[in-house]
């Protein structure tokens, strides 16, 4: 079972859309284009202070919003090992498993860390913080194939024949 | 010595009995004109380059948001947001979102005999009410703002005398470009085209104010017509008084740089080509252009009439697919008399995108912005390289007619 | 045991004899919506995926709106992508200019009542309001469906909302439905669908339907569905014997109830910059305010430009304040056109746009900055939405909104 750790960026409730990738960037051609404008309404800072590795902690309702793919698609793009979230937005949670972006549901690590501190995520077990361990469930099975294949494109392309 | 109409308008400004071309003349003007292109940019000079900024007459400075309105991004909320600060504080008239500048000065203030200063190229519009009304850039226009006076080099005049009527299916618009592509585009630096004759006579105000706006891409200083009793009732109609003692004529041995007679009737249909105003060849003998976009609209070609040639061409029938027919027009009073006329539904049931009175795509910033190696027809002022949007993209010019039939058929000439 | 109603279209659709909440079941899809901004991921990703041919081209929708107009070069080559990708694979189902994706889809007939319809866009929840389930995906979900014509999903719990009796004058059903994400909470309805209940409804328009149905996503809703009854046939021109099964069962099994009465309900706002930061628009009275907007696919319908025009009839827009409408269609503009609407609201000082996304959207027709506060009839006020993030947006009926900009501060209608 996969483990790692990383460093936190801890952000609220309510984490919407247009506050991952607000609408006045969509129109840039690619993902690359648009990843230093991230988070830009509430922290204009934080996509250029993001490290590989590091982990995204929020409250409920991460994603909330429009159905735009970029924003799971950009913190994708910023090297995040995963969200911690205490709920998500549906639409945003489909997107993130259909590009393989790893989301944890978790209601109780927001309230127990603080920006800048280090957790370890064990896949499908547990959350370790400062001694803590807290546990995580894992997905349901038609979910998990998705992510197994790597994502709903190479799912589609081993359906159509394209890869194995 | 006799004086032309721009001579003794500037005298009348000057207060002084006579003037020729070449003096320099301090004038006090009529009216300032300031649009959301530069003022927030006059704005940030008042403030803070000025020791002790004050306005010599706020009542005749008017401030008119129509380029980036309403805002496509908060750089420009910004600037609006200056300028209507400013507006605000001070007391200045505000128009936002109401209509093109010139065509809001032309409703509702020019007066035959004033001379006006505007920050923005076209305000040579102002002739076609016997006003002297010429472009600054916005330190002229602070210095105008601050005093209420400006220095002007007294210019010389060309004149056009016009004969006839055009012929059905010719426009002013063609008139205009035929003169320009005849003079080039600074065939008349720094000098006055001043317009008369039994043809200026039998042009309506509104196709007058195609002809004075046009004259700044040959480079003229202002554009006038010789005004008549049409002026008179266009001010009546618009509430306000045209003064009998300032509806200047040129005298008969006034002195002209240049004399040219133009036959209306033997104008025809012209395009100009990309990227020079000047390039204009017969519509006949333009090749097949393939189109992405039509433009109708501006401070130039964004009246009543012009609408009216559009719905009328189409009426029962659809602009192409591969087409976007983006009509604006030049001001919500233009707008209202089209909707009344059932103009807009017809425009709109052909499938024209219908803008809020603004200028639109002939800006090139805010709405309608072209895409790479797109070509553009339109009834804008510019076709210069990159006006409308990329700098691959191609501008062609041409009158509403041609225009709009371009946007059914999508091809020029097509 | 009964069935909800968003049980029973899943159960048409599939053929299943009956489903519950927490079920995946592998549906067919009735209708698409792609709209301008995902046009040229979707080309991408379905290509990428392998696929050469569309599965039913008939049942593919493409909208351009978000960019109609352009305020930018960039902007083109999402037109240009899209009319490749109608040439390659035959779509015949395309509007250039014609208005908000999500008034064309029940308007013109596209999303029809008891369809599964999805969407590029989170407000494709909108065709509730003609009793379709509808809902929002994303660009590579819809790649997958555009070649296989099937998507699956979760069969979701339902949450009832039984609304009762007349609503007072000035109160419309976007107070109904502010007031109800208020409660809910933006995440209430998270993976739920909404079921409306109760006269109140029945008496409904069905523009006024589509305004509930469309904002039930800022409560996190997967779709918020009405009955179907004689309005919703007439509006989607079919007969009502084909459509009146779409009902939820009086004993079907609902995880959660709301009643409220209509007579109790009052005009609303949501404040700068949550959907259910909901007061009562007289607690926020007074705020001045710089613009005002009315439009989007949320309020920008005929009866909304009608209750505008009805407030500013023979008044003047407040001083140094700007009114922004944006019919919400072509059909929208050219009704009120006849009907005068667009005459009054211009003679009041409006500005009037071409119908599109426009402000909603933030990309043009409206962008304000630090510190302004804004009116607005559309459906979200998140931070930076139209503008930077030092905007006030404040969200409320077409009434409210009209009241406010005669005034130029926040007013609660009369009517």
């Amino acid at each position: 079972m996969a483990t790692f750790t990383g460093k936190v960026w801890v952000l609220g409730d309510d984490i919407d859309t247009d506050i991952i990738i607000p609408t006045e960037y969509l129109a840039l051609p690619t993902v690359e284009d648009m990843k230093p404008y991230g988070f830009s309404p509430l922290r204009p800072e934080l996509a250029g202070q993001i490290e590989e590795g590091d982990i995204i902690v929020a409250g409920k309702n991460f994603g909330c919003g429009s159905s735009r793919e970029q924003a799971p698609e950009i913190i994708k793009a910023l090297k995040v090992s995963c969200v911690i979230a205490k709920s998500y937005a549906r639409i945003f949670f489909r997107n993130s498993i259909n590009n393989g972006l790893l989301l944890i549901e978790n209601d109780q690590i927001q309230d127990a860390v603080k920006e800048g501190d280090t957790l370890t995520v064990t896949l499908g077990e547990t959350i370790e913080h400062d001694g803590t361990t807290y546990p995580i469930h894992s997905l349901p099975d038609n979910l998990m194939d998705i992510i197994n294949a790597g994502g709903l494109v190479k799912a589609m392309q081993k359906r159509n024949g394209i890869i194995k | 010595m006799g004086m032309t109409i721009g001579e003794k308008i500037i005298a009348r400004a000057a207060g002084v009995e006579s003037v020729k071309a070449g003096d320099i003349q301090t004038v006090t003007l009529d009216r300032l004109m300031s649009n959301d292109g530069t003022t927030h940019l006059t704005v940030d000079m008042y403030n803070n380059k000025l020791k002790n900024p004050r306005i010599a007459d706020k009542d005749k400075i008017v401030f008119i948001m129509d380029h980036n309105v309403p805002a496509e991004n908060p750089k420009t909320a910004e600037a609006h947001k200056k300028m209507r600060n400013f507006a605000k504080e001070h007391g200045i008239v505000l128009y936002e979102g109401q209509g093109v500048c010139h065509q809001i000065m032309l409703e509702d203030w020019v007066c035959p005999g004033e001379i006006i200063f505007g920050a923005d190229s076209h305000t040579c519009s102002y002739g076609a009410l016997g006003a002297f009304g010429t472009g600054v850039g916005c330190t002229d226009l602070l210095y105008a703002i601050v005093t209420g006076k400006s220095w002007v080099l007294v210019p010389e005049t060309i004149r056009f005398n016009l004969h006839g009527k055009l012929r059905e299916g010719v426009y002013p618009r063609d008139l205009i470009l035929t003169i320009i592509g005849d003079i080039g585009a600074n065939g008349a630096n720094y000098k006055v085209m001043e317009f008369a004759g039994d043809g200026a006579h039998n042009l309506s105000i509104n196709d007058r104010m195609v002809l004075c706006n046009l004259c700044v891409e040959a480079g003229a200083k202002s554009g006038i017509v010789e005004p008549d009793e049409k002026v008179v009732e266009y001010c009546a109609e618009h509430g306000r008084e045209a003064k009998a003692d300032q509806m200047f004529v040129s005298d008969d041995d006034a002195t002209f740089a240049a004399v040219y007679e133009y036959d209306l009737s033997k104008i025809e249909p012209v395009v100009a080509r990309p990227d020079f105003v000047d390039d204009v060849i017969p519509l006949s003998e333009c090749p097949k252009v393939k189109i992405d976009q039509a433009f109708l609209g501006s401070c130039n070609n964004g009246r009543i009439d012009d609408l009216r040639v559009a719905a009328n061409i189409l009426k029962g029938k659809k602009v192409s697919d591969e087409v976007r027919f983006i009509v604006a027009p030049a001001s919500n009073a233009v707008y209202l008399e089209a909707l009344e006329e059932g103009i807009m539904d017809t425009l709109m049931e052909a499938g024209a995108q219908i803008m809020n009175a603004n200028c639109s795509v002939c800006w090139g910033s805010c709405q309608g912005v072209i895409g790479e190696n797109e070509v553009l027809i339109s009834t804008g002022t510019r076709n210069f390289k990159g006006r409308a949007g990329h700098p691959s993209s191609k501008v062609y010019l041409g009158s509403a007619e041609t225009v709009t039939k371009a946007a059914i058929t999508g091809y020029i000439n097509g | 045991m009964g069935n909800t109603l968003i049980e029973k279209i899943i159960m048409k659709n599939t053929g299943a004899a009956n489903v519950t909440p927490g079920e995946i079941v592998t549906v067919n899809v009735d209708r698409v919506m792609i709209h301008d901004i995902f046009i040229p991921f979707v080309a991408d990703k379905f290509k990428e995926m392998g696929f050469t041919k569309i599965w039913d081209p008939e049942k593919v929708v493409l909208i351009y709106d978000h960019l109609v107009p352009t305020s930018a070069v960039e902007d083109i080559r999402h037109f240009k992508i899209g009319d490749q990708f109608v040439k390659d694979y035959g779509l015949t189902n395309v509007h250039r200019s014609d208005g908000v994706c999500h008034q064309l889809m029940p308007e013109q007939g596209y999303a029809k009542p008891g369809n599964i319809v999805f969407g590029t866009d989170s407000h494709t929840t909108t065709y509730g309001g003609v009793s379709c389930f509808s809902s929002g995906v994303g660009y590579t979900e819809m790649a997958s469906i555009l070649g296989t014509g099937e998507m699956w999903i979760r069969v979701p719990e339902t949450i009832k909302v039984i609304v009762n009796g007349d609503l007072p004058a000035n109160v419309t059903s976007k107070d109904v439905i502010l007031r109800l994400i208020g409660d809910l909470r933006a995440d209430g309805a998270t993976y739920k669908c909404i079921e409306f209940h109760g006269d109140t409804f029945d008496k409904m328009s069905i523009s006024s339907r589509l305004t509930m149905s469309n904002m039930s996503i800022e409560a996190g809703a997967k779709a918020a569905i009405f009955a179907a009854d004689a309005k919703t046939a007439e509006y989607s021109k079919v007969a009502l014997e084909d459509i009146d099964w779409i009902y939820g069962d009086d004993d079907a099994s609902y995880c959660q109830v709301l009643e409220y009465n209509a007579a109790d309900l009052v005009p609303v706002t949501a404040c700068p910059s949550q959907v259910d930061k909901i007061k009562d628009v007289a607690e926020v009275a007074g705020t001045k305010v710089d613009q005002v907007f009315i439009g989007s696919c949320t309020n920008g319908r005929l009866e909304d430009l009608a209750v505008a025009a009805k407030i500013l009839e023979g008044k003047k827009v407040a001083p140094f304040v700007k009114l922004i409408v944006t019919p919400a269609s072509r059909e929208v503009y050219l009704a009120a056109s006849k009907a005068g609407y667009l005459s009054t609201l211009i003679k009041a000082g409006a500005i009037l746009t071409q119908p599109g996304c426009g402000l909603c959207c933030g990309r043009a027709c409206g962008i304000l900055s630090d510190n302004e506060v804004v009116m607005a009839t559309n459906n979200r006020n998140f931070l930076g939405r139209m503008g930077t993030s030092k905007v006030q947006i404040y969200l409320g009926s077409p009434a409210t909104a009209a009241a406010t900009a005669v005034a130029g501060v926040i007013t609660v209608p009369e009517m």
